[in-house]
C-alpha cells in the first residue's frame, strides 16, 4: 500500500525559513476507493460497470420489463423496437429482460465458482508451501495433472461425469467444474508467494518461540498472500463467465429456459441467428463487456496494490 | 381454421404430382451431385445401422429386395425383385428376381445372396449384428429353388410383410463374402446398385460413382456424388445457399426455409411433407404420482394440440396433430375421430378444468417433476419449452432438464426418470412398427413407460394379424383410444418436413420418411 | 544441468500417469455407454443380447483393471487401440484431423507474434499516453470477447456483406493454397486475436520491466542511440518471458479450438474431440487426452529447461 507522508506544520515551515526553497507536495489522504478511482481510471469504470451488473443482477425484477420466461408467439424473433429493447428470440422471448437476468446467473456462476476455486487453491497453495518437503512434492505433482488439461477438456470432462446439479436454477456441478481448473493455477501463486514469507526470518523467531503452525499461517503467511489472491480471484470471475459461456454453447452449462448469456448464443440462436443477429449480438456483448469490466478491474487492482507482482 | 388433414391430404398429393410434371423433362446424364449430410455414420453395415446419416451416402450402393415408388408412396415396386406372389393364406411369399444383375466387382447376384441376407438379418452369426431381427421373426424358412427365385414361409400371417421387404435397411449383401468374413459389410461396401464406392474421408466426406454395369439399363444418370457432412447447421444452410451442395435430404426448419426462399428465389424449390416422426410425453409409471392414470390424463389434456402445433410449425419442424399412426395415412384417425379422444379436443378449456379437476382427484396438489428432454435444439427444446408452459397453465410445475445424449437414453431405460420427452421415428408407415411405443413394456424394448398393458398386446397381435384394411383400422381405432386414455405415452405433435433443392436438382421424390428415395438412381441434373 | 534436466524428465513419468489414470476414471465415470447410444439414439429397437454381444466386442464387460492395463500396454508399444465408434484404429481417426487444426494453431501463433510484439513494445515505450491505452484497450478486448462468438460475427459480416462462406472441406496448403487459406484464416483470426492479446500484454510489462533497469540507462547515459538501446538490449531480455507465454498459450490454443471448430465446422482435433466425448467413445478421449497432455507436458518442460538454462539460480531449488 502506499503510505502517505506526513510533514508535520510546524517543522516546514521553520525549515522553509533557512534552507532553499523545496516545496513537497503533500498528498492529502484521501479515502482509498477514491484515491483508486483518480489513479486509475480504466479500473474505476470497470468498477462502475460491475456495480451496475450487480444491481441489474440483484433488482432484475424490477429493471427488466418482460418476465425472462414468458413466452410470446406472437412476436417471435422480433427485430429491436420501443416494446423490445434488444428485439425477441425464437420463442418471443424479450431478449433485453433475458440479459438482465442473466447478469444474475453470470455473476452468480462467476463468483462462485471463482470463490470456490481460487479459495481451495490458496489454501492448498499455503499448505503445500507451509509444510514443504513430501507434502509440498505431491500436491504439486497433483497440481501439475491437472494443469496438463486445458481448461475446457477439464471443465468439460467434470460436467460430464457428475451430469447436473440443479439447486434454485444454479447447476453447483457447473460450478465445481469451472472452479477445477483454477486451483492449480492459483495453487502455483499462492504457494511462490508464501514461500518467499516462509524464508523470512520472522517466521523463523516465531517458531522458535513456539507458536503453533495454525497461528503461524494465519497471522504471517495469510496476509502477505491476500494480494496475489485478490487478483486472482478478479481475473477468474472473468474467466469463469467466459468458461460458463463456452459450455453453454457446447450444451454442458446451463439449461434452457434459465437465462444466462452463454446459453443465449446456443440451441435456436445457432439456427436463426443469421436472420436475427440481435439473438447474439447482444449476449455476446454483454460477456464481452463484462469480462472487460472485470479484466480492467483486476488489472488496475494490480497496479495499485504491488505492480512487482509476477502473475 | 381449415382441416389440418385435408392440408396433409393435398399436400401429398400435390407433391406426388410434381414428378408427373417434371418427369416431362428428358434427363441428362452426367455430372456430379453434392449434398450435405448432418451426421455420419459409424461403419458401413446396413443391417446394424440406425440413422439417416447412414442411408444418404451409403444406399446408393446397395439394392433391396423390394423399394418404395418413389414418386407414387406407399406403392411397392422391385428392386431386385422381377415380381412376386403372396399365397392366398398369407403365408408364403414367392420372389422372381431380375437376371443379369451383378454386383461391384462383376459377380453375379443369385438367389443365394438374397437368402444370406435374410438369415443375417434373422440370425446373425460369427459377430455380425443386426438389429431388426424382430422384424422377421415370423419367418420360418427361405429356400431358394433356384437361381433367380426365393420362396420365403412365414409361421403366422404378418398384414405387414410386403412393407418388411421393403425396408430401406435391408441391403443385399453377397452371400460368398458373408460367408468368408460375417463382419465384412462393416467395413467393406460392396453392392448391386447404381453406385461404386470411391473413398470415405471421416469427418469431411463420402464419394460414390456410376457403376457401369448397373442392371438398369441407362442408370444411374449422375457421373458421381459427394454427400459432404456439415454437423453444423448453420453452416449446413450457408452451404445450401452458396450453392456448394444441391439439397440436404433430411430436412430444415421452417425459418432456414424461409431464410433460402428469400435469399435464392426462384433458383430453388420448396418440398413439403409430413413426417413419419413424432414426439411422445412418456410417464414413469412405476414413480408416484404417474401411476395413476388420472393424473397422466390430466397431463395429456392440459397441452392445446392444435394451438400448440401451428404456433410450433413457424419455428420448429413440427406441425401435425395425429395420434399414434401418421396423420395422413391410410390407416392412421381423422380429425374427426382424433377430437374424441382425451387431449386431442378442440375446446381447451374444457380440457383445462377436467384436468384440474382429475388432479384434484387424484389428490395432487401443486405437482412439481423433472422434465427430462434431449440436448437437442430441433425440434426438442422448442416443444419441451412449450411443454412445461402448458403445463403451468393447470399448476403445474414442470423443471426442464436436459441432459447430453448419452445420460438421456441411460435414464430413459433405466427408468431414472419422472416424465421425458421422447420421440419416434420410422422408415416406413406401419402400425406394427408405430404401435410398439405403446405395448407392454415387457414385449417392446421402446416402451420406456415401464407399464404393462394386455389389452394393448392383445389389440396389437389382432391388427398384426388382420389382412383386411377396414377391419384393420377398427382395432386401431381401439387400440388408439385404449392407449391414450391410459396414457402412459401420449403422443404430442408430429413433425413435418421441408426439403429445399435448387432447382438443377431433378428426378428425386418427396415422402413422408427421410430413409427413403435415397439411392439416387433416377436424379439427375439439369446443367 | 545435466541433473537438473534429468530429475526433470524423471519427474514427467509420474505425472503422465497421473493424467492416463484421470482420463481413464473420469471416462467410465460418466453415466450412459456408447454401445446404447449407438443403437438407441435413433429410436431403434435392439434386443438386450445386441447390446451385450457389442459391449463384448469392444472389451468392456472386462474388469476396470484389465481394461487399464491393455490399453496401457497397447500405449507402451504405440498402439492406441481402434475407436469404439468407427472400428477404425484411433491413430487413423486423429491423424486425418490433425493437419487442419495444427494448420490454425501454428497460423494463429504467427498471428499473435507479429501482432503481439510490436504492439507490446510501442505499448512499453509510450507508456501513459494515448497510445498506451489503445493498445491496452485492445489487449483487454482480445481478453474478454469469447473467440465464438466473433467467429459468428466473422460468418455473419461475410455473409451480410460478401454472401460468401469460407470453403467446407479441408485441402492441404500444398495441394491448393488458396482454397486452403481461405478456410482456414477466419478461425486462425478468430482464436488468434485472443492469443495476441496475452502476448501483447506480457511483451508489455516484461519491456517496460526492462527499460527500467540499471544496464539500459547506463546505455542511454553512454550515448547510444535510443534505437540501438531498445532493440540490442531490452528487446533481447524481454524476449524470453514473451516466447515462454507464447510457447505455453500455444498449448492452450489446442484446447481453445474445441469451441471455434464447433463454429466454423471444422474438421479438426477440437470437434472430434467433442463429438468422442458425446459419444464416449473411451479410446478416442484416452488417445486425444494423452496427446494434448503429452504436449502441455513436454512443452513445460522445455520451456523450464530454457530458463535454467539461463538462469543458474533456478538449478539449485
Amino acid at each position: 500500500m502506499r503510505r502517505s507522508i506526513h510533514v508535520s506544520g510546524t517543522a516546514d515551515m521553520a525549515i522553509a525559513e533557512e534552507t532553499p526553497k523545496i516545496t513537497y507536495k503533500v498528498p492529502k489522504k484521501r479515502h482509498p476507493v477514491l484515491q483508486f478511482a483518480i489513479t486509475q481510471p480504466l479500473g474505476a469504470a470497470g468498477l462502475v460497470f460491475i456495480i451496475a451488473l450487480f444491481i441489474a443482477g440483484i433488482f432484475a425484477e424490477y429493471v427488466a420489463p418482460y418476465d425472462p420466461l414468458e413466452l410470446d408467439y406472437g412476436a417471435m424473433l422480433a427485430p429491436p423496437s420501443w416494446d423490445h429493447l434488444m428485439g425477441t428470440d425464437a420463442f418471443g422471448r424479450d431478449v433485453f429482460s433475458r440479459i438482465i437476468y442473466g447478469a444474475r446467473t453470470a455473476l452468480a456462476v462467476g463468483f462462485l465458482s471463482s470463490a470456490l476455486g481460487s479459495g481451495i487453491g490458496a489454501v492448498i497453495g499455503v499448505v503445500s508451501a507451509y509444510f514443504g518437503g513430501r507434502i509440498d512434492m505431491a500436491i504439486q505433482r497433483f497440481m501439475d495433472i491437472l494443469l496438463s488439461f486445458p481448461i475446457i477438456v477439464l471443465a468439460l470432462a467434470v460436467v460430464a461425469v457428475l451430469g447436473k446439479w440443479p439447486i434454485g436454477g444454479l447447476d453447483i456441478n457447473l460450478i465445481i467444474a469451472i472452479a477445477i481448473p483454477m486451483i492449480p493455477k492459483v495453487s502455483r501463486v499462492v504457494r511462490s508467494a508464501a514461500l518467499a514469507i516462509r524464508e523470512m526470518p520472522y517466521v523463523d523467531a516465531a517458531r522458535a518461540a513456539g507458536y503453533g503452525h495454525t497461528r503461524i499461517i494465519f497471522r504471517h503467511i495469510a496476509p502477505n498472500v491476500v494480494a496475489p489472491f485478490l487478483i486472482m480471484f478478479t481475473a477468474f470471475i472473468a474467466q469463469a463467465i467466459l468458461l460458463e459461456a463456452s459450455l453453454s454453447f457446447l450444451g454442458l452449462g446451463v439449461t434452457e429456459p434459465t437465462a444466462a448469456w452463454g446459453l443465449m448464443l446456443s440451441g435456436t440462436s445457432q439456427e436463426f441467428y443469421q436472420q436475427a443477429p440481435w439473438m447474439i449480438i447482444f449476449p455476446g456483448l454483454a460477456i464481452s463487456l463484462a469480462v472487460f469490466a472485470f479484466n480492467l478491474f483486476g488489472d488496475s487492482l494490480r497496479d495499485w496494490l504491488d505492480p512487482k507482482i509476477k502473475i | 381454421m381449415s382441416s389440418r388433414l385435408a392440408i396433409s391430404a393435398a399436400l401429398t398429393a400435390a407433391v406426388a404430382l410434381l414428378p408427373a410434371v417434371a418427369g416431362a423433362q428428358t434427363p441428362k446424364k452426367g455430372g456430379e451431385l453434392r449434398f450435405a449430410v448432418s451426421a455420419e455414420p459409424p461403419d458401413y453395415d446396413c443391417h446394424a445401422a440406425t440413422s439417416f446419416a447412414f442411408i444418404h451416402p451409403v444406399r446408393p450402393h446397395y439394392n433391396t429386395l423390394l423399394k418404395f415408388d418413389p414418386a407414387n408412396y406407399p406403392k411397392v415396386v422391385g428392386d431386385l425383385a422381377e415380381s412376386w406372389e403372396q399365397s392366398s393364406d398369407g403365408l408364403t411369399y414367392t420372389f422372381k428376381l431380375k437376371k443379369n444383375v451383378k454386383f461391384h466387382d462383376g459377380t453375379p447376384f443369385t438367389s443365394e445372396d438374397v437368402k444370406a441376407t435374410y438369415d443375417r438379418i434373422r440370425n446373425p452369426q460369427g459377430g455380425a449384428r443386426s438389429i431388426r431381427q424382430a422384424a422377421y421373426e415370423d419367418i420360418e424358412s427361405i429356400e431358394t429353388p433356384d437361381e433367380h427365385t426365393v420362396v420365403f414361409k412365414l409361421k403366422t400371417r404378418n398384414a405387414s410383410m410386403l412393407t418388411n421387404f421393403a425396408s430401406p435397411w435391408d441391403c443385399i449383401y453377397s452371400a460368398a463374402k458373408l460367408k468368408e468374413d460375417p463382419k465384412f459389410p462393416e467395413r467393406n461396401v460392396l453392392g448391386t446398385g447404381p453406385f461404386k464406392f470411391v473413398e470415405h474421408a471421416a469427418g469431411s466426406h463420402w464419394v460414390g460413382e456410376r457403376f457401369e454395369d448397373y442392371h438398369v439399363k441407362d442408370r444411374p444418370y449422375l457421373d458421381r456424388y459427394r454427400a459432404i457432412f456439415i454437423t453444423n447447421t448453420a453452416a449446413r444452410v450457408n452451404a445450401l445457399q452458396a450453392g456448394e451442395v444441391l439439397s440436404e435430404f433430411r430436412g430444415h426448419s421452417p425459418a432456414d426455409r424461409d431464410k433460402l426462399v428469400k435469399a435464392l428465389g426462384d433458383k430453388i424449390e420448396v418440398l413439403e411433407s409430413p413426417w413419419i416422426c413424432s414426439l411422445v410425453v412418456t410417464f414413469n409409471a412405476e414413480k408416484k404420482p404417474f401411476d395413476d392414470a388420472r393424473v397422466r390424463r390430466a397431463l395429456s389434456l392440459a397441452i392445446d394440440r392444435w394451438k400448440g402445433a401451428e404456433a410450433l410449425s413457424k419455428i420448429a419442424l413440427v406441425r401435425h396433430v395425429g395420434g399414434v399412426l401418421r396423420p395422413g395415412y391410410e390407416l392412421a384417425a381423422d380429425e374427426k375421430e382424433l377430437e374424441k379422444i382425451p387431449g386431442f379436443g378442440r375446446d381447451i378449456k374444457a380440457a383445462r378444468e377436467e384436468a384440474k379437476k382429475l388432479l384434484a382427484e387424484a389428490g395432487v396438489k401443486n405437482l412439481k417433476f423433472k422434465f427430462m428432454n434431449r440436448n437437442v435444439p430441433m425440434p426438442y427444446t422448442p416443444v419441451g419449452v412449450f411443454l412445461i408452459d402448458q403445463w403451468r397453465q393447470i399448476g403445474v410445475t414442470a423443471e426442464h432438464d436436459q441432459p447430453e445424449t448419452k445420460a438421456y437414453i441411460a435414464n430413459l431405460r433405466g427408468g431414472n426418470y419422472e416424465v421425458g420427452l421422447d420421440f419416434h421415428c420410422d422408415a416406413v408407415d406401419d402400425p406394427n412398427l408405430q404401435l410398439a411405443k405403446y405395448i407392454s413394456a415387457d414385449r417392446s424394448p421402446i416402451n420406456y413407460s415401464r407399464a404393462n398393458d394386455r389389452k394393448l398386446d392383445e389389440l396389437y397381435e389382432k391388427q398384426k394379424g388382420e389382412l383386411d384394411v377396414e377391419k384393420r383400422k377398427e382395432i386401431l381405432r381401439e387400440f388408439e383410444r385404449h392407449a391414450l386414455t391410459e396414457a402412459y405415452t401420449i403422443p404430442t405433435v408430429w413433425w413435418h418436413r421441408i426439403i429445399v433443392n435448387w432447382k438443377q436438382l431433378k428426378g428425386w421424390h418427396m415422402s413422408p420418411s427421410h430413409y427413403l428415395n435415397q439411392d439416387l438412381q433416377d436424379v439427375w441434373l439439369d446443367q | 544441468m545435466l541433473r537438473y534436466t534429468i530429475n526433470r524428465l524423471l519427474l514427467m513419468i509420474p505425472t503422465l500417469f497421473g493424467v492416463a489414470v484421470l482420463v481413464f476414471l473420469l471416462l467410465r465415470l460418466m453415466p450412459g455407454d456408447i454401445v446404447e447410444l449407438r443403437f438407441l439414439m435413433d429410436g431403434g429397437q435392439v434386443s438386450p443380447e445386441v447390446l451385450a454381444q457389442e459391449r463384448a466386442r469392444l472389451g468392456l464387460d472386462k474388469p476396470l483393471w484389465q481394461q487399464f492395463v491393455d490399453w496401457m500396454s497397447g500405449l507402451l508399444v504405440g498402439d492406441f487401440g481402434i475407436s469404439m465408434w468407427t472400428g477404425r484404429p484411433v491413430w487413423d481417426e486423429i491423424s486425418s484431423r490433425f493437419q487442419l487444426s495444427f494448420q490454425v494453431a501454428i497460423m494463429a501463433t504467427i498471428l499473435a507474434t507479429f501482432i503481439a510484439i510490436p504492439l507490446g513494445t510501442l505499448a512499453a515505450l509510450f507508456k501513459d499516453t494515448w497510445i498506451d491505452r489503445i493498445i491496452q484497450v485492445f489487449a483487454i478486448a482480445g481478453l474478454a470477447i469469447p473467440s465464438f462468438w466473433l467467429g459468428m460475427l466473422m460468418i455473419l459480416g461475410l455473409l451480410l456483406f460478401f454472401n460468401w462462406i469460407p470453403p467446407l472441406t479441408f485441402t492441404p496448403i500444398y495441394v491448393d493454397p488458396w482454397h486452403n487459406l481461405s478456410q482456414l484464416i477466419w478461425p486462425a483470426l478468430a482464436v488468434g486475436y485472443r492469443y495476441s492479446a496475452v502476448a501483447t500484454r506480457m511483451t508489455r510489462s516484461t519491456v517496460l520491466e526492462v527499460l527500467q533497469e540499471d544496464y539500459i540507462r547506463t546505455a542511454r547515459a553512454k550515448g547510444v542511440f535510443e534505437r540501438l538501446v531498445v532493440s540490442r538490449h531490452a528487446m533481447r531480455n524481454a524476449m524470453l518471458p514473451v516466447v515462454t507465454v507464447i510457447g505455453l498459450e500455444f498449448a492452450f490454443l489446442i484446447g481453445g479450438l474445441v469451441v471455434t471448430e464447433q463454429v466454423f465446422n471444422l474438421n479438426g482435433i477440437g470437434k472430434l474431440f467433442v463429438e468422442t466425448v458425446t459419444r464416449a467413445d473411451y479410446t478416442m478421449v484416452q488417445a486425444l487426452v494423452m496427446l494434448v497432455a503429452t504436449f502441455f507436458i513436454v512443452v513445460n518442460f522445455l520451456v523450464d529447461l530454457l530458463y535454467a538454462a539461463l538462469d543458474p539460480r533456478i538449478r539449485y531449488r
